[in-house]
């Protein structure tokens, strides 16, 4: 019997990744055509905000040979060029030569979680072509670096083929050039999409995209007010666990517990930590830094368990805010009534959020039914709807008819949910979890939006309904005035006329008593919007038609 | 020859009250759109639930409740002009001496930019005016298509333009004359017949007309083929009325055949809303369920269409006593029901020589 000798290694993040592409949506070249053209898409637009400047982003997808009619997948330059702050020259290696090493891992608002899809793809595009990545980036002094890498997989660093520096005249920005393998063939569709939403939630900037068929897609800027950017916070003691307790411990350089606690955390001044630390039975005295494992464990369990923390501050968020919503969803969309609803700030497990809704209805691009176009942190999520906490609510918890909205209905429902940590599924970033306050404060605002398109519609119903029965008696009541007259024998038609000048229909009608016949079941034509709208009798005539009859 | 009885509702007679009450619908609607006001038009519901078997008529009839339709609904607009329209199409063809049959309706409005969905639509309109005057749609100059044929010794007297006071003999032609417009707008002026047989089947009317039941029963024949239309029951109606004759109703032996003499005795629910087409006092003489077992009739075994029809009769308030409810249980006991031609298996002239004659007979007796 041969003894197996088990063998273990340390692998990097890269190595982790490369293992597991598929985990961040590098699964196949259609998916991670897409994928990295929307993480550096991402990444360009998080560097402008954060230094408040309207963006312009330009994007190309250029199969790398022409020459011969090769058929997807096959390699293409994928290319992204931004107007934002630019990366310090001695960063660039490390930014996007290394795995987690982005500049968002910490806690604020921002399309990217972990600082990882950029160089995901960077990554993606040396294991499928084996060719460097090149970054050209200005910081605004009049200078630009040029860097050509490539990514040591298994020691996840940055190799460095050339850096050059080149003049850049004063302007600021980063360009980013990776040759990916890739199906645009089939990606196309989700990446035209992809810039559609994108531009909706972002209607202040330009996005010029160009595409592999060589079709030139313009996403014009029509406001210039951008959302106040997001803000660092501290974590909130709720959403703490044990690993980022000790990391933070360890980083800490306070003396005491006490000032630890109020030092380190979102909502905990001094007062709260004194209550805070009786509460969990450890001196405020003591060395943070002499806690044992076992306190730490102890610690966060009193952490969460303590109720009277305030509430996370939702003020570091960056809600896309309703005008700048609307803009883009007119820009996009064209609707012909829409309507936004804003919720108040929320928090799960520690992490404030914000949820905002539009509805919106009608108009030249919706199609018929119901169309559902989630974001989180300003990106559009495109697959997996059916996973979604929002399509949960439309399709379980929306009472449509109540709403007066019909299958056919063209509707769109727009969510946005930004949080400094959205509960998204997966790392995928491609629907949300059914977190309970979510779910909530989703499903009020769907609930408050849709209650204001119902006002519209009725409004535009019983308008409609008026134009409508006066159409209609203007049709029947010369025909009947004809036919009584010739019957009965008179020479001229009898005066109802009047009855078509009556303003009498904005009342809701009225149900008589009378039975309905079979026969009158079967005249549906007019009977789908009066259903709840018989005639009121406009004068009051007392007399039931049976006395009037005999 | 047994003379005319005096009647006060002779075909002239009829007619004109016909147009007066299309009149005066006409006046009251002109009124109310002179003065203002949305017309409208209250008449009996149809509806199930408004349909009543009245015992003392012995018909079904339709109860208190009312339905009013007005112009002022959209929902009813479109009907109400649409019975309206047919008033003064009706009043037209009246006025003409024109009939018209219920397709030619249909298509009749058309021309006045009334336009039906479909056929239904327009004969539902057609029910709406019978119900509103209480009055058949043959009172209206419309017929159905279908015709029965009557056959005997009567005189009749034409009122169609055209015909005006020509009369003819209702013998004059062995396979006897369609029961259409003009038949039953002619008045009755005398007959040596002392009896009305009417039969289910054109082939026993044939036979009946061949071996001379006219003349051996001094009776007329009438062919309902089938479920009479109700011209042809307005026809039995007025020979039992003013001719004075009683009405013998000979079916196949089955429960349909039963359901057709019951037609004919005390209407159906559909006629709810109309008088003067019964019979009551009509009698079925067969063809039994028991005929079948007396006469050793040659059966065919009840099929599930059968039992269900069965069932729902039972249920009928017309049908919970008496001859009605004994003939439909010997029918489920004997599981079986006969046809009239079955009687052929004795002789073609059985049926004429032996069963009617004791059935005749026997009917003096119920």
């Amino acid at each position: 019997m041969v003894k197996r000798q088990v063998t273990f290694a340390e692998i990097s993040p890269s190595e982790f990744f490369y293992r597991n592409r598929d985990l961040a949506g590098f699964s196949n070249p259609s998916r991670a055509l897409y994928s990295a053209t929307r993480e550096l898409v991402e990444n360009s637009l998080d560097a402008c905000e954060q230094v408040s400047v309207l963006p312009d982003i330009f994007v190309s997808i250029i199969p790398k040979e022409i020459i011969n009619e090769e058929s997807d997948p096959r390699a293409y330059t994928l290319k992204i060029q931004d107007n934002g702050p630019g990366v310090d020259p001695d960063f660039i290696p490390y930014a996007f030569g290394r795995v987690f090493y982005g500049s968002k891992f910490k806690l604020i608002q921002a399309r990217g979680m972990f600082g990882m899809g950029g160089t995901m793809s960077i990554l993606y595009g040396q294991i499928t072509t084996n060719r460097p990545v090149t970054i050209v980036s200005a910081t605004g002094d009049g200078t630009a670096y040029k860097f050509e890498m490539m990514l040591d997989i298994r020691q996840n660093a940055p190799i460095i083929l050339k850096k050059e520096k080149i003049p850049a005249e004063g302007i600021s920005g980063t360009s980013i050039e990776i040759t990916l393998q890739g199906d645009y063939f089939r990606a196309a569709s989700k990446i035209q999409e992809y810039f559609r939403q994108t531009a909706i939630v972002t209607p202040y900037a330009n996005i010029v995209f160009i595409d592999a068929f060589g079709r030139h897609f313009f996403y014009e800027r029509v406001t210039k007010s951008m959302p106040v950017p997001p803000r660092v916070t501290r974590p909130h003691p709720h959403g703490i666990d044990v690993e980022a307790l000790r990391r933070l411990l360890e980083d800490n350089s306070e003396t005491t517990l006490g000032k630890f606690m109020f030092k380190t955390f979102h909502r905990v001044g001094e007062n709260t930590s004194r209550k805070f630390l009786e509460y969990a039975g450890l001196k405020d005295t003591i060395n943070p830094k002499s806690l044992t494992n076992l306190q730490i464990v102890s610690l966060v369990d009193a952490l969460h368990r303590y109720n009277d923390f305030l509430k996370p501050d939702a003020s570091c968020l960056s809600p896309i805010g309703k005008e700048i919503l609307e803009a883009g969803i007119k820009k996009e969309i064209q609707p012909e009534y829409m309507v936004t609803s804003i919720r108040p700030p929320s928090a799960y497990s520690g992490f404030p959020f914000i949820v905002e809704v539009c509805v919106a209805y009608g108009g030249k691009f919706l199609p018929s039914g119901l169309s559902l176009l989630r974001f989180a942190n300003r990106i559009p999520l495109l697959y997996d709807e059916g996973s979604d906490v929002s399509w949960k609510i439309i399709q379980q918890d929306i009472d449509w008819k109540y709403y007066n909205i019909r299958p056919e209905t063209p509707i769109g429902i727009i969510t946005h949910v930004c949080s400094t940590k959205v509960p998204y599924k997966t790392v995928g970033k491609e629907y949300l979890a059914d977190r309970p306050e979510l779910e909530r404060e989703l499903k009020n605002a769907i609930r408050d939006a849709l209650r204001q398109l119902k006002i519209y519609l009725s409004r535009k119903g019983s308008i409609a309904m008026v134009e409508r029965k006066m159409n209609i008696y203007g049709k029947y009541l010369p025909l009947i005035a004809n036919f009584v007259t010739d019957l009965s024998g008179f020479n001229k038609l009898p005066n109802y006329h009047i009855l078509l000048k009556n303003k009498i229909i904005d009342q809701d009608d009225q149900e008589d008593d009378s039975e309905v016949t079979e026969n009158e079941i079967k005249v549906k034509e007019y009977s789908d919007l009066s259903e709840n709208n018989k005639e009121v009798n406009k004068k009051g005539e007392g007399q039931t038609a049976i006395e009037d009859f005999s | 020859m047994k003379d005319k009885l005096p009647s006060k509702t002779s075909a002239n007679t009829r007619k004109e009250e016909t147009l007066k009450l299309l009149q005066e619908l006409a006046i009251n609607i002109y009124n109310k759109m002179d003065k203002g006001l949305f017309p409208d038009i209250v008449f009996p519901s149809r509806s199930v639930g408004n349909l009543i078997y009245d015992k003392k008529m012995q018909q079904y009839i339709l109860g208190p409740n009312s339905v009013k339709r007005s112009s002022q609904n959209i929902k009813h607009i479109r009907p109400f002009t649409n019975i309206i329209w047919l008033a003064f199409f009706v009043n037209k063809l009246l006025r003409q001496g024109k009939t018209s049959t219920l397709r030619d309706v249909y298509y009749s409005g058309q021309a006045f930019n009334i336009v039906f969905k479909d056929q239904p639509e327009s004969d539902d309109i057609i029910v709406d005016l019978e119900t509103v005057f209480s009055r058949p749609r043959e009172s209206f100059s419309i017929y159905p298509e279908e015709r029965s044929a009557i056959f005997g010794d009567m005189t009749i007297e034409y009122t169609v333009p055209g015909y005006e006071g020509k009369r003819l003999n209702l013998s004059s032609h062995p396979d006897g004359y369609l029961i259409g417009p003009s038949l039953s707008t002619a008045e009755m002026i005398e007959t040596s017949a002392e009896m009305v047989i009417a039969v289910e089947k054109g082939g026993l009317f044939t036979r009946f007309v061949e071996e001379k039941v006219h003349e051996k029963y001094k009776a007329i024949i009438v062919d309902t083929a089938g479920q009479p239309p109700r011209s042809t029951r307005f026809m039995l109606k007025r020979l039992n009325q003013e001719m004075n004759l009683p009405v013998y109703i000979l079916t196949d032996g089955d429960v349909y055949g039963e359901h057709i003499a019951m037609v004919i005795v005390s209407g159906s629910a559909n006629a709810a809303h109309l008088r003067d087409l019964t019979v009551p006092t009509a009698k079925w003489i067969g063809v039994w369920g028991s005929d079948i077992v007396k006469y050793k009739l040659p059966g065919i075994p009840l099929t599930e269409h059968d039992y269900k029809r069965i069932h729902e009769l039972k249920k009928d308030p017309r049908y919970v006593k008496g001859r009605w409810r004994k003939e439909l249980d010997v029918f489920l006991t004997i599981k079986k029901k006969s046809e009239l031609e079955a009687f052929a298996k004795y002789g073609l002239t059985t049926i004429v020589d032996k069963y009617l004659p004791d059935k005749l007979e026997q009917a003096k007796s119920f």
